[in-house]
């Protein structure tokens, strides 16, 4: 069963963390998100189902709150946009390197430094490459669509549980302001402490009762410990790679180009790719669902039939370095897209595509 | 003869049971150790081995978590108080308890820490101020006395350079959400005994919900000092004590 309303991608992402049982929520206000805490203030999870909601003094102490949470084998998270991102950096790197399952929701605006309120997709490097200090990766879900927004909530929860990893929504101004149908999941209760010790209790720092004692920590002092960490890191990100890629293609079957864009980019794409459809284009849409892990092999497989790719971003070019890396030079691979927080039309997506590609 | 002597109801002092065997890394004389050993001897006095979480720093206590047998969380440089914070909010039946050094939250961490107390988090913080980076090789900290030599103030700390010591207590006792701030020291018997029934006071009022407790402890790092451990207790009595004087500043 599901409850449908009408409404904005920021008011989701509270409603589904209320709904998919989240514990905590601690944030930073900051443009274009600060509707998800003020609506969770609004709801006040607190008093029907104990869900802790607290606005921090710094995105820095919101994401060691997470932290602390997270430790304790609780569904944390935080949300935020571009810059106050880039303050959680050092946390991040250290939920990464003390396995802490966690969600960080980004509705990323337009740098760099201070930059513009406007909506933006220039964080996908930071997403997906870095984001901290260290080999360490977060799991990366882009939504495109509100209903996505409420969607992923659920599934990077648990996603970061089944991982021990830190999971982000890499959202945009777009998808965060604007209204649109939501069928909303039935709600799941809290975990009570019977199901978070079964859960997280051979590692969470729940109080060492009837148990060895458990620590988090990220510092490893010994070289060769070390590296044997980071060996079990990467093969859980292996892992990660094999099992969790997550990609939607349109139109594809018969395409000889693919617009390939993720978030509202994909849903410009979308309207190009009718537009030039029905000019006798050939042409299809693939979205990656998942930027980390990237669906290389799928738009691999795909590249053999194709003329060209165009990459659809709001940013000067940061995906298309994978879906390069993913298809090699002997296909043309060109880039589109307004930046700065200009968000470009589908007009202009078709426009490039006849420049570029001559159809 | 000897086996008549060690008999159970003849043990009038043995090592806390929530100490563990490892054997520290502290140099000699360095006041961290002696803290460590209240704070095993006061949690297992109050018996909450089970249900406490304790936070270390970055700096020399950072591998604290191996000489407690309690849960631990490491937190990253400063921000302690935040992680606590977290702990606390999603788990009131804990006691949490975050244990600094003067870098760490007197310099990269004072935002944390003043709002952690400003919000009344029913935690305790513990803040060792021995006036040094230990751990880094021991540069100036906020904490650094007017003169005082140290490896980035190999002169003296000089007020027009540096600006001045930090008194951080004072600051804490003024917010209205601490409910318990007290200096310490380990420096004599009579010194541990006193710390101990503060810290235990500490644990206690947190707990009880009264707002944040706050336990400075004036430390000595005969490394960083490079001065022997008599000397560096002797200085820190000296120079110290009467810049940081010792006693409760808040108990509300």
């Amino acid at each position: 069963m599901s409850e449908l309303r009408l409404m904005k991608g920021n008011e989701v992402i509270a409603e589904a963390a209320i709904r998919c049982g989240c514990d905590a929520y601690f944030g930073y206000p900051i443009t274009p998100q600060s509707e998800v805490m003020e609506t969770l203030m609004e709801l006040r999870p607190w008093e029907a189902g104990g869900m802790v909601v607290l606005q921090a003094e710094s995105e820095v102490a919101s994401i060691n709150m997470v932290y602390g949470a997270a430790s304790t084998g609780k569904r944390a998270m935080t949300s935020s946009s571009s810059p106050g991102i880039s303050l959680m950096a050092e946390g991040l790197s250290y939920l990464a390197g003390a396995e802490l399952p966690c969600l960080v929701v980004n509705v990323s605006r337009g740098g760099p430094g201070l930059g513009t309120i406007q909506p933006s997709q220039a964080d996908y490097f930071m997403a997906t490459k870095g984001g901290g200090h260290g080999d360490f990766h977060l799991i990366v879900l882009a939504p495109s669509s509100v209903q996505e927004m409420h969607d992923f909530v659920f599934l990077a929860f648990d996603l970061a549980f089944k991982y021990r990893n830190p999971a982000m929504i890499l959202a945009d101004g777009v998808v965060g302001q604007m209204m649109e149908k939501v069928a909303l999941l039935d709600p799941r209760p809290r975990r009570t402490r019977e199901e978070l010790l079964k859960e997280a209790g051979s590692w969470a720092t729940t109080g060492k009762s009837n148990r060895t004692r458990n620590i988090i920590t990220s510092v490893e002092l010994d070289p060769a410990k070390h590296e044997r960490f980071n060996q079990k890191l990467q093969a859980k990100y292996a892992e990660i790679r094999e099992k969790e890629v997550r990609y939607e293609e349109l139109l594809c079957d018969d395409a000889e180009y693919l617009i390939a864009a993720y978030g509202i980019s994909a849903r410009i794409g979308q309207k190009a790719v009718e537009l030039l459809r029905a000019e006798g284009v050939k042409v299809g849409l693939f979205r990656p669902i998942t930027l980390y892990p990237f669906p290389a092999e799928q738009i691999a497989a795909r590249a053999r039939q194709l003329k060209g790719i165009l990459c659809v971003e709001l940013s000067a070019g940061q995906m298309i370095e994978d879906v390069r890396l993913a298809v090699g030079n002997g296909l043309p691979t060109a880039h589109f897209g307004r930046n700065g927080g200009v968000i470009h039309s589908p007009n202009e997506v078709v426009e490039a595509m006849r420049r570029i590609f001559e159809v | 003869m000897v086996a008549e002597i060690i008999k159970p109801e003849n043990i009038v002092y043995a090592k806390s049971k929530m100490l563990t065997d490892a054997p520290m890394h502290y140099c000699p004389g360095c006041s961290h150790g002696t803290v460590h050993k209240i704070l095993a001897e006061v949690a297992e006095d109050l018996g909450i081995q089970d249900k406490v979480v304790g936070i270390t720093p970055v700096g020399c206590a950072v591998l604290l978590y191996s000489y407690l047998d309690i849960d631990w969380v490491e937190a990253a440089h400063g921000r302690a108080p935040a992680v606590a914070t977290g702990i606390k909010r999603t788990n009131p039946d804990l006691h949490v308890i975050a244990y600094q050094g003067d870098g760490d939250l007197a310099a990269i961490g004072t935002s944390e820490i003043i709002h952690a107390c400003n919000r009344g988090e029913n935690i305790t913080v513990i803040f060792i101020n021995n006036g040094i980076y230990g751990m880094t090789g021991g540069q100036m900290a906020p904490t650094t006395l007017i003169g005082m030599k140290t490896a980035t103030t190999p002169q003296g700390r000089r007020v027009d350079i540096n600006g001045y010591p930090f008194k951080v207590s004072e600051i804490m006792a003024q917010l209205p959400g601490t409910s318990y701030v007290t200096r310490q020291a380990v420096h004599t018997s009579g010194a541990v005994r006193q710390a101990k029934k503060a810290l235990k006071k500490a644990i206690e009022k947190a707990y009880a919900g009264k707002g944040t407790s706050f336990v400075e402890f004036v430390a000595t790092c005969s490394s960083g000092w490079k001065l022997s451990p008599t000397e560096a207790n002797k200085w820190m009595t000296e120079n110290m004590l009467p810049f940081y004087p010792l006693g409760d500043l808040k108990d509300s």
